[in-house]
């Protein structure tokens, strides 16, 4: 079985599983943020009048909540959906509740590796779509809605689907213009969009074990926008190293043997160029430098996808010294990482270049706030879909790209190599 | 069961649930309010449009993209009782059948072809069939698997009993 397999079968306590067969499988970690919460909040008080009452949470120690999308609050509703949260929270007994403005806060993906909440070889279901992101960690992580996220705060455990798997062996050494951005982003241009739907996209190969936990978290992340049920790298010392730095909890981790694959790719990162996907698809990738003298009016480095630290520090590598040509907005994923990059003078870099430096929050990624979108303007982002009306308006165009893209389109205002960027 | 209502056709793969429910409506909950934004992204009549227990008929990887089970609330409670596409995404399939709030039917991609917008259609969930009275076909739905139906026939996850 293969790493996923693997952990679907000691959650649903069988000696083997295979692609296709359906099980209930225990949680060991769920997440849910600013909108899911609300929305399960929803599904109970749905439940309720029905005759089912949630009396207790199944375990109030391995659940999580974080704060993004909508904070800072910038309308009443808003404001009203961290109050009742937060009330509903303490209710039942959910310590873990990571509270904007107090403390450690961000992007609930970004604190699920950076607060080290999700361990090797565990299950772990989130109210978001992009809960693939934490597979890096060798997990199997897996984005759920509010029902079945009720379902399993309720009774600690939930259906699933055993996933067929695709193996991407990401081989070669990378070139220093190439991020984890362009070698995703090519996948999808390739497989599409639902290329990997209800299937598990697993990455290994020396270009994988080469790289740091952050740019593997790009992969998986990603992973999201090509349908695919989980994105997962197995562990190993890269991960135990990360995670020895932030947390001295001890886990078991699992990995595959007589591991089997539907389908296998080799991508010879060398190769590669940077790439973007073009509006209006994560699939619609395109050699970076081929559009070149394509205007932008808008930079935007956040996101769970693109502004953990070594986004941060790639952006700043463009930047330093340098002024922007165009509106740019960085907003760390994590008050831990905010912190961080100041302490290595990276939002120095970014203000001195004119950027603005916001908090952490997923903002405009989502069309929520902080940066818009209006009618025909065009922004390059780090973030993860550019489907219509994304980022705001319905017919404004998001580019999305690596950190390293991003940061030098900033610089002249037009979709730009980072290797053409004048020193 | 079976259901009958009026098509709308949207012709297009891919329809993500940015263009179903649209991202600054996501801290509303209030599944009426939510209906009146349903595909709002790609139609701003759309909820104006339909009357209870029509039908939306889309192209491949319907509701592709987020979990927000906002979503399939929104479609639903705007009358949409089924989408029929030739296939959907993941979670957006599950949050129909959890949630029972939808039934997503799965047919084959030359169906899509020959079921026009505003036909009137009578489904027969039971034996997996569409028969569309305006032109007079018939297509077949691809079968729910064994567990997907029990939740369907229960209503929803809270109702299904392990």
């Amino acid at each position: 079985m293969n790493i996923t397999e693997k952990i679907i079968a000691r959650a649903s306590n069988k000696n083997t599983v295979s692609p296709g067969d359906v099980v209930f499988a225990d949680v060991d970690k769920l997440m849910v943020h600013d909108v899911s919460g609300p929305g399960v909040i929803k599904v109970f008080e749905e439940w309720s009048k029905k005759g089912i009452h949630l009396e207790n949470v199944w375990n109030p120690d391995k659940i999580w909540i974080a704060e993004d999308h909508f904070v800072p609050s910038a309308d009443r509703i808003s404001a009203e959906n961290i109050t009742k949260l937060t009330d509903w929270a303490k209710k039942f007994g959910i310590k873990k509740h990571f509270k904007y403005g107090l403390g450690q806060y961000g992007i609930c993906h970004t604190l699920s590796h950076e607060e080290a909440l999700v361990l090797p070889g565990e299950f772990y279901v989130g109210g978001d779509s992009h809960t693939n992101t934490t597979g890096a960690l060798g997990a199997l992580a897996i984005g759920l809605g509010h029902t079945d996220i009720a379902y399993a705060m309720m009774n600690g455990r939930i259906w699933l689907k055993v996933p067929e798997a695709m193996l991407f062996k990401l081989v070669g050494k990378k070139p220093a213009h190439i991020m984890a951005k362009d070698i995703i982003l090519k996948i999808i241009s390739e497989i599409g969009t639902d290329g990997a739907n209800y299937k598990t996209m697993e990455f290994s190969g020396n270009a994988v074990s080469e790289m740091g936990m952050e740019e593997r978290l790009t992969l998986t992340n990603m992973t999201t926008e090509a349908g695919a049920k989980n994105g997962v790298i197995e562990p190993d010392a890269v991960t135990d190293e990360y995670l020895r730095q932030r947390t001295a909890t001890s886990y078991r981790p699992i990995l595959g043997d007589d591991r089997h694959y539907l389908e296998e790719y080799t991508y010879e990162i060398e190769k590669l160029e940077p790439i973007v996907a073009k509006p209006y698809s994560p699939q619609n990738g395109a050699v970076a430098r081929e559009l070149q003298g394509v205007e932008v009016n808008k930079a935007y480095i956040g996101s769970c996808t693109g502004a953990k630290l070594e986004d941060l520090r790639s952006a700043a590598q463009i930047l330093k010294g340098k002024k922007v040509k165009i509106r740019t907005e960085v907003l760390p994923a994590a008050q831990s990482i905010y912190i961080k990059a100041m302490k290595e003078g990276l939002i120095e870099i970014f203000m001195e270049a004119g950027a603005v430096v916001g908090p952490p929050t997923c903002g405009a990624c989502c069309g929520a706030h902080m940066g818009i979108l209006a009618k025909d303007e065009v922004c390059v982002s780090t973030t993860n879909r550019n489907f219509p009306g994304r980022m705001g308006h319905v017919e404004s165009q998001t580019y999305l790209a690596s950190p390293l893209v991003v940061a030098a389109s900033a610089l002249t205002g037009k979709i730009t190599d980072p290797r053409d960027v004048s020193k | 069961m079976t259901l009958k209502g009026n098509v709308h056709k949207y012709n297009t793969d891919n329809i993500d649930t940015d263009v179903i429910l649209p991202g600054p409506y996501l801290k509303i909950h209030d599944h009426d309010e939510l209906s009146k934004h349903a595909m709002e992204g790609i139609d701003t009549d759309f909820s104006k449009k339909v009357t209870k227990g029509d039908f939306l008929l889309a192209g491949n990887n319907f509701g592709c993209g987020s979990s927000r089970e906002h979503a399939p609330i929104a479609l639903s409670h705007s009358g949409i009782s089924a989408v029929i596409a030739p296939s959907f995404a993941r979670i957006f399939y599950r949050n129909c059948v959890d949630g029972g709030y939808l039934l997503p039917l799965e047919v084959q991609k030359s169906t899509l072809e020959q079921i026009s917008d505003k036909d009137t259609l009578e489904i027969d969930i039971e034996n997996n069939q569409i028969h569309d009275v305006t032109n007079g076909k018939k297509f077949s739905i691809s079968p729910f698997p064994p567990l997907i139906k029990k939740i369907i026939d229960c209503g929803g996850l809270m109702y299904y009993k392990e």
